[in-house]
């Protein structure tokens, strides 16, 4: 797949610096992973159109890096919601209830592991030890680290992220 | 310009997160806003270890440590504390404490721990490498490279007796040995920080706290095996620590302390970052230098080792972050001076996240041989909530479950291995009477079989087995021809796997069986789950005599399974119970009951 002149509308594709990024990584030896993870800061997740790009700036197989990105939990290939809660599951998290915590967030937003609410605002991912046990359970939303937290106070931290959002 | 007083603000991450970055901008206004910006000096510094109280304050040199402080707190420690000299007796650790001892010797979470590995943890800015040379930085480079021979550094860590920190404990200074024995070319040095364990951050800790001390440990350890070129892989889910890396990385290199030609002696060193992208299995050595170079991060059959073929097909070293960070002292001190702390096979320190139903969570370092109860009852302050000591974890998923009647037995890798867990990373978790047992061994499973890369059948099928074995016992379907399975699956899996993480996958079950045998046989005979904690186990009555009617239950029920009239006794009906146990938790009179 050649690279389109112009995107259509909606379709992601490379940004400058992500090309001048690659560039410079282009000749490092086991380059593939840190590329990756720059397309990934840059879009939230790794979009298949940038994949394609990828593959061509760097003279790899496309099933290459595909295989990698299905590897590696930390790779997206679908966008995440607006706001990206991660609930911890390290083994302190889940002693002290960390489990509840995701049952009832997929109960409040009406949507399973990993996958976004119909208006795009909300997904709920569990993730591997963050490593603030002290703070168990724990759970992230936007980069905001929420520590002994319980199933009672999700409704709140939902409503508190919703209107954080209309005051913006 | 010289200060009078220090600040120190703790930067590790459960600070950090806790509104650390905060407080320390108000601190930071605090002593602008009294005029004392020459004066006091306020630093963010590591970790301090005493999570579970954070975010923590430490005022130097009066050595004050106050807990749980918060952004508005800033006025009063510099309005009081610094500007009148009154201690700020609200934020002290125990409020009682008397005014003249006022430092961590108040604590119990600070005796009996011994800081080798944190020694800058907590002290240091670590942005700042001047503050690193301040307390002998770069001190046991410079060392070996204008003293010391390469053989000779290698055969002093040898001497210290330190072992791998990364979990299986191989003597450091052997994998130095044989990679410098390999013929001279490229060969690389590994710093591996790909810390996966769930309840583990030790090494997250110390790069966040002291990155210096890593990297200075990477050249030396290039300097002794020959190789120019070291890189870091570290977790992608540690950002912080990344990032203090990097500047670490830049300030070592503009002191010319890495890079062409250090300090004039005509060695060169440099150190890159690669991230990992969130894979447990990278952890292991194979699967890890896979990773470096940008592939699936596979295992590859040992031997032959990575330190005859390792990266790029090339010579390579792989320490973990806390091995590395003994390096400087051993080289400083001595091997005679490390070797004298700890046991007879296990030398030095070891670091443990503290974790769990504990009351003082935190990172601690004692000295190897420490006991379970001085770690878990002196230094962790004992069980949460009052509760019964159940279960310790070490290892994370790849470590045993230890009980009670070990408590005294002193910890370092023989000792651990014996009674059927690992040392491992480090992570410590304790458990209480409310954990159930089979249900733990499920969650790890749960966390290896989907760690698992796939390449090999017995931990590809193996750990599924396992893992739905477990679920039947815990759904309360298993019959004890399972138990039998499992262990038959067990033993399969440890002798066939390809690497480490198939190979250790069942020691959950394995210790959990030797020891909890009698949790699993109530699950599947009785139906029982003593920890109440398999809700598929669980059935909730409501007891006519306790219960008043106040609807309480009936209104919180979310599939309308408990029916009756106001002021009448209500009853559940179980077809419809979901188990939820919310009015369990929401009765006021223990009128629910749950067995």
């Amino acid at each position: 797949m050649s690279n389109a002149a112009t995107p259509a509308k909606g379709i992601q594709s490379l940004t400058p610096e992500l090309k001048a990024f690659i560039a410079e990584w282009k000749t490092k030896p086991g380059n593939l992973i840190m590329v990756l993870h720059r397309v990934q800061q840059t879009f939230g997740y790794i979009p298949r159109e940038v994949a394609f790009e990828v593959a061509d700036l760097l003279d790899t197989p496309l099933a290459k890096i595909y295989g990698v990105i299905t590897f590696y939990n930390f790779f997206k290939l679908k966008k995440p919601g607006r706001h990206n809660i991660q609930v911890c599951m390290g083994t302190a998290c889940y002693l002290k209830g960390g489990e509840d915590i995701i049952q009832e967030m997929q109960e409040i937003l009406g949507v399973g592991l990993n996958t976004v609410t119909p208006d795009g605002e909300f997904s709920i991912e569990a993730v591997r030890c963050i490593g603030c046990c002290g703070l168990a359970p724990v759970l992230v939303v936007d980069g905001e680290v929420y520590g002994k937290v319980q199933t009672k106070d999700m409704q709140g931290l939902i409503q508190s992220i919703k209107a954080k959002v209309i005051k913006e | 310009m010289s200060y009078k007083q220090f600040i120190l603000v703790c930067g590790g991450t459960a600070c950090e997160s806790n509104k650390g970055i905060a407080l320390f901008t108000a601190l930071k206004n605090a002593v602008e806003a009294h005029g004392l910006v020459n004066d006091v000096q306020v630093v963010r510094t590591g970790c301090l270890g005493f999570c579970e109280k954070g975010p923590i304050v430490k005022i130097l040199p009066q050595d004050t440590f106050y807990v749980e402080v918060k952004p508005e707190d800033a006025e009063a420690i510099v309005g009081e504390h610094i500007v009148k000299g009154r201690v700020v007796s609200r934020l002290l650790y125990d409020k009682n404490q008397s005014k003249t001892n006022v430092g961590i010797e108040g604590i119990d979470f600070y005796q009996k721990q011994f800081r080798i590995v944190l020694r800058n943890c907590g002290v240091i800015d670590p942005d700042k490498i001047d503050e690193y040379i301040a307390r002998d930085g770069y001190k046991a480079l410079e060392k070996v490279l204008f003293e010391m021979k390469p053989e000779e550094v290698t055969a002093e860590v040898l001497k210290s007796g330190v072992r791998g920190r990364g979990g299986a404990g191989f003597p450091t200074g052997k994998k130095w040995q044989f990679a410098a024995m390999q013929p001279a070319g490229q060969k690389y040095m590994v710093c591996n920080a790909d810390e996966g364990d769930p309840g583990a951050y030790m090494d997250r800790s110390t790069l966040e706290g002291d990155p210096h001390s890593v990297l200075e440990a990477m050249a030396i350890a290039g300097y002794a095996i020959g190789a120019n070129k070291g890189y870091v892989y570290i977790r992608a889910e540690y950002p912080l620590a990344i990032q203090r890396l990097e500047t670490a990385i830049a300030q070592a290199t503009e002191y010319g302390l890495l890079g062409d030609n250090i300090l004039g002696s005509g060695f060169s060193f440099s150190i890159e970052i690669r991230l990992g992208a969130g894979a447990f299995v990278c952890g292991e050595e194979t699967a890890l230098l896979a990773s470096i170079e940008g592939k699936r991060g596979m295992p590859t059959p040992r031997p032959p080792f990575p330190a005859v073929k390792g990266l790029w097909g090339r010579p390579t070293v792989i320490n973990n972050v806390e091995t590395l960070a003994n390096i400087p002292v051993i080289i400083l001190k001595g091997a005679e001076w490390f070797s004298k702390i700890g046991t007879h096979g296990s030398k030095g320190t070891k670091v443990f996240a503290l974790t769990g139903k504990i009351n003082n969570s935190g990172l601690i370092e004692v000295p190897m041989g420490t006991t379970l109860r001085e770690i878990i009852f002196d230094i962790g302050g004992g069980i949460r909530g009052g509760k019964k000591f159940k279960a310790a974890q070490t290892g994370g998923p790849s470590g045993g479950i230890i009980p009670p009647q070990f408590l005294d037995v002193p910890i370092d890798y023989d000792n651990l291995a014996k009674i059927g867990s690992i040392m491992g990373s480090g992570g410590l978790i304790v458990m209480d009477e409310d954990d159930c047992i089979p249900d733990i061994a499920k969650f790890y499973l749960d966390f290896t079989v989907d760690e698992s890369c796939g390449k090999c059948a017995p931990c590809r099928i193996g750990g599924r087995k396992l893992l739905n074995y477990l679920e039947k016992i815990c759904k309360g379907t298993g019959t004890l021809q399972d138990i039998e399975n499992m262990k038959d699956i067990s033993e399969a899996m440890c002798r066939a796997s390809l690497c480490g993480l198939g190979q250790t996958a069942s020691n959950p079950i394995t210790s959990s069986l030797r020891y909890f045998y009698e949790e699993y046989k109530e699950h599947i005979e009785e139906k029982k789950c003593r920890a109440k904690k398999c809700k598929n186990l669980l059935s909730y009555t409501i007891l006519a005599a306790k219960c008043v009617g106040c609807t309480a239950c009936a209104r919180v029920c979310p599939v309308n399974a408990i029916s009756g009239e106001r002021k009448q006794p209500h009853v559940i009906d179980n077809a419809k119970c979901i188990k939820c146990g919310q009015c369990y938790d929401v009765c006021k009179f223990q009128a629910v009951t749950r067995a």
